[in-house]
């Protein structure tokens, strides 16, 4: 098989670049990917990316148990700046979570073949990164083993939630989220994991690869059915993916903060949690298949698709920063004005301009052909997005905070040791769950790639 | 050779799903009900080659959201209209406005849980143990082997000549599969 991923590969060859390469087989591609979760041999990359990554999860567990037995006191939030850390990251990893359901919801209903390779990886980063997003707000109501009066069920206190707020909206939409991702996920992963129950060699994986493909057998009236439903999650999960950031945006929206009380933030917030989250999975399948040898499964023409909605997504984001500002100056409502001014002068200036830089500029860089073919830089730039996403969130909830109504309410925010600590901790959470995923489950859809192959093909003039 | 055991049908082994599914034709035009394809991914024509057309899937899912969403909603409007009147700077008790986000998201809710556990249902699933997995080979099913069963339940099974019928269809091999 040809190398495809030189950066001196003719540009225009990739034009027609497949989503699989020539020359596989249902049994070489069932082979090749089972492999990777089958083998006996744990490469030692693995182990040094693992133990990092799980280093980092210990720094989250530390701080969480200091956290829990302290209180929120050790994270720099205060009044005014009662929401920062925990809502920047929360909604940071939230948006990530949502390329996942994009790639294997949206872009099936819209029969884009090229998802196959991707969707099974990108899922499983939506329940990480979902989980790691949870871990914020939970922790920020301070006694996080009461957080089940967040539900509505019967107490002895006698009280209810408070329906009308956006708060509650958002409990029930991230946990309908987390939920049905869960769902997708599994659902997807039955076929795969009965053909890694028929292909171990040892017992204990035979067992419990057994017991979790629930005993699929590849039955023709069984595939009718999953095919169905499969569909139908598809078509459940893109409204809900929208709704989701959709919902998150109101938690802001809905109230008065100048910064905040705008009517473009939904559109605006789902676009970049889309941004966020292709980058995300650019910065992991880049290393992925070099390190796993994938080049044939995930093609320069998935890193083509996934530069363009990353910059797609991009110029949506941008133009939501130029309407927010627009809209300060043309409210002529002396807050909102403040508040633009304040962004872009104020003593946050210096993470406005990075987040223009950084979301605004620098992507511009994915409409040559020649950058998208340069693994190298597409890596960084999804970096760059990732970091400017975060800038995003930074400036939305911070700066339209610290400068309160009232003078006399004004204050500044800068995080503790224990805000950075529980960040780089999540990451380090998201990391492991992520190895673990890769050493332990087909990192890419098998019977979804026998299904683009050519003789999965049923020849319609042979069999009648 | 008849196995001295009861027996579950029998079955047999093809390369690729053009003559699986041309075999589940040919053996549906001759009259056998009782037949199931195996492969290694859906193949449409399969299903409607062995005479299934249509599963009530959608329909339980329809009812699922409908009723996810009517919980939703109603659970809502009794809690903050009746169980709990809170006066939110002068708000109607009854702000249905306000309840839609929920009412959506219960209403996905129901119905992404019944599109799964009504699919596994139906299916069956899970089931550890079933006489398929007796053939032989019958691991490669979820690799790149193709698998048609007529079960003895058929009324019109016959060990020889469903047999003889089954070579027919130009298979690799003709399995007994054990009960």
């Amino acid at each position: 098989m040809k190398e495809v991923d030189e950066p001196h590969d003719d540009v225009g060859m990739h034009l027609t670049s497949p989503v699989i390469e020539p020359g596989h087989t249902f049994a070489s591609v069932t082979d090749k990917i089972s492999a990777l979760a089958l083998k006996r041999r744990t490469p030692i990359g693995w182990f040094i990316g693992f133990a990092i990554s799980f280093a980092l999860a210990q720094v989250l567990l530390l701080t969480i148990a200091y956290l829990v037995t302290t209180g929120i006191g050790i994270w720099g939030n205060n009044i005014p700046v009662g929401w920062a850390f925990d809502i920047i990251n929360f909604v940071w990893w939230i948006g990530i979570g949502h390329a996942g359901t994009l790639i294997s919801a949206i872009l099936l209903l819209l029969r884009q073949e090229w998802r196959t390779s991707i969707n099974r990886f990108a899922e499983a980063m939506t329940l990480f990164a979902v989980a790691c997003a949870g871990l914020f707000p939970l922790l920020h109501t301070g006694r996080p083993w009461l957080a089940y009066w967040l539900f509505p069920y019967p107490n002895t206190m006698g009280m209810w939630p408070q329906f009308r707020s956006p708060l509650m909206w958002d409990v029930f939409a991230v946990s309908t989220y987390a939920t049905v991702s869960a769902l997708f996920w599994y659902v997807g992963l039955v076929p795969d994991l009965a053909t890694l129950r028929d292909r171990a060699k040892s017992r204990v994986f035979q067992i419990v690869y057994g017991m979790a493909a629930l005993g699929w057998r590849g039955s023709a009236r069984h595939w009718h059915r999953y095919e169905v439903a499969y569909l139908l999650l598809a078509g459940l999960s893109t409204p809900l993916v929208l709704s989701v950031h959709t919902i998150v945006s109101f938690d802001f929206a809905v109230s008065q903060v100048p910064g905040w009380h705008a009517t473009i933030f939904p559109p605006y917030f789902v676009a970049g949690a889309i941004y966020a989250g292709f980058a995300m999975v650019l910065t992991l399948t880049i290393p992925l298949r070099k390190f796993y040898g994938l080049e044939d499964f995930i093609t320069m023409r998935h890193i083509r698709n996934m530069s363009k909605v990353m910059l797609a997504t991009g110029l949506i984001v941008f133009y939501g920063y130029i309407m927010e500002a627009f809209f300060g100056w043309y409210s002529a409502n002396e807050y909102e004005w403040y508040m633009i001014k304040n962004r872009m002068t104020g003593p946050y200036a210096l993470y406005y301009w990075l987040l223009i830089i950084c979301n605004g500029v620098i992507p511009q860089l994915l409409w040559s052909k020649r950058v998208r073919h340069n693994l190298a830089l597409v890596f960084i730039i999804s970096i760059v997005v990732s970091i400017g996403m975060w800038l995003e969130r930074f400036i939305i909830i911070v700066t339209s905070l610290h400068r309160d109504f009232l003078v006399s309410s004004w204050g500044m925010y800068s995080p503790t040791i224990w805000d950075w600590s529980m960040f780089l901790g999540t990451i380090g959470l998201f990391f492991s769950l992520l190895f673990l995923f890769i050493r332990f489950l087909p990192i890419i859809s098998i019977f979804e790639m026998r299904t683009i192959l050519p003789e999965a093909e049923v020849e319609e003039e042979a069999a009648t | 050779m008849r196995t001295e055991h009861p027996i579950y049908g029998l079955m047999a082994e093809f390369d690729n799903p053009t003559d699986l599914v041309a075999a589940a034709r040919r053996t549906y035009e001759e009259g056998y009900r009782r037949i199931n394809g195996y492969s290694p991914f859906p193949i449409e024509e399969l299903s409607e080659a062995i005479g299934f057309h249509h599963t009530r899937l959608p329909l339980l899912v329809l009812i699922g959201g409908i009723v996810g969403g009517l919980a939703g909603y109603l659970m809502q409007f009794y809690l903050s209209a009746i169980e709990y009147p809170l006066n939110v700077g002068g708000r109607p008790y009854h702000s249905w406005p306000s309840f839609i986000p929920i009412t959506f998201e219960t209403t996905i809710l129901g119905a992404a849980l019944t599109t799964v556990f009504g699919m596994l249902a139906l299916n069956g699933l899970p089931q550890p143990y079933h006489p398929v997995f007796n053939a032989p080979r019958f691991a490669l099913a979820t690799r790149d082997r193709f698998f048609l069963a007529i079960e003895a339940r058929d009324p019109l099974f016959d060990y020889e000549k469903t047999k003889q019928f089954m070579q027919t269809l130009e298979p690799r091999e003709v399995f007994d599969v054990e009960a």
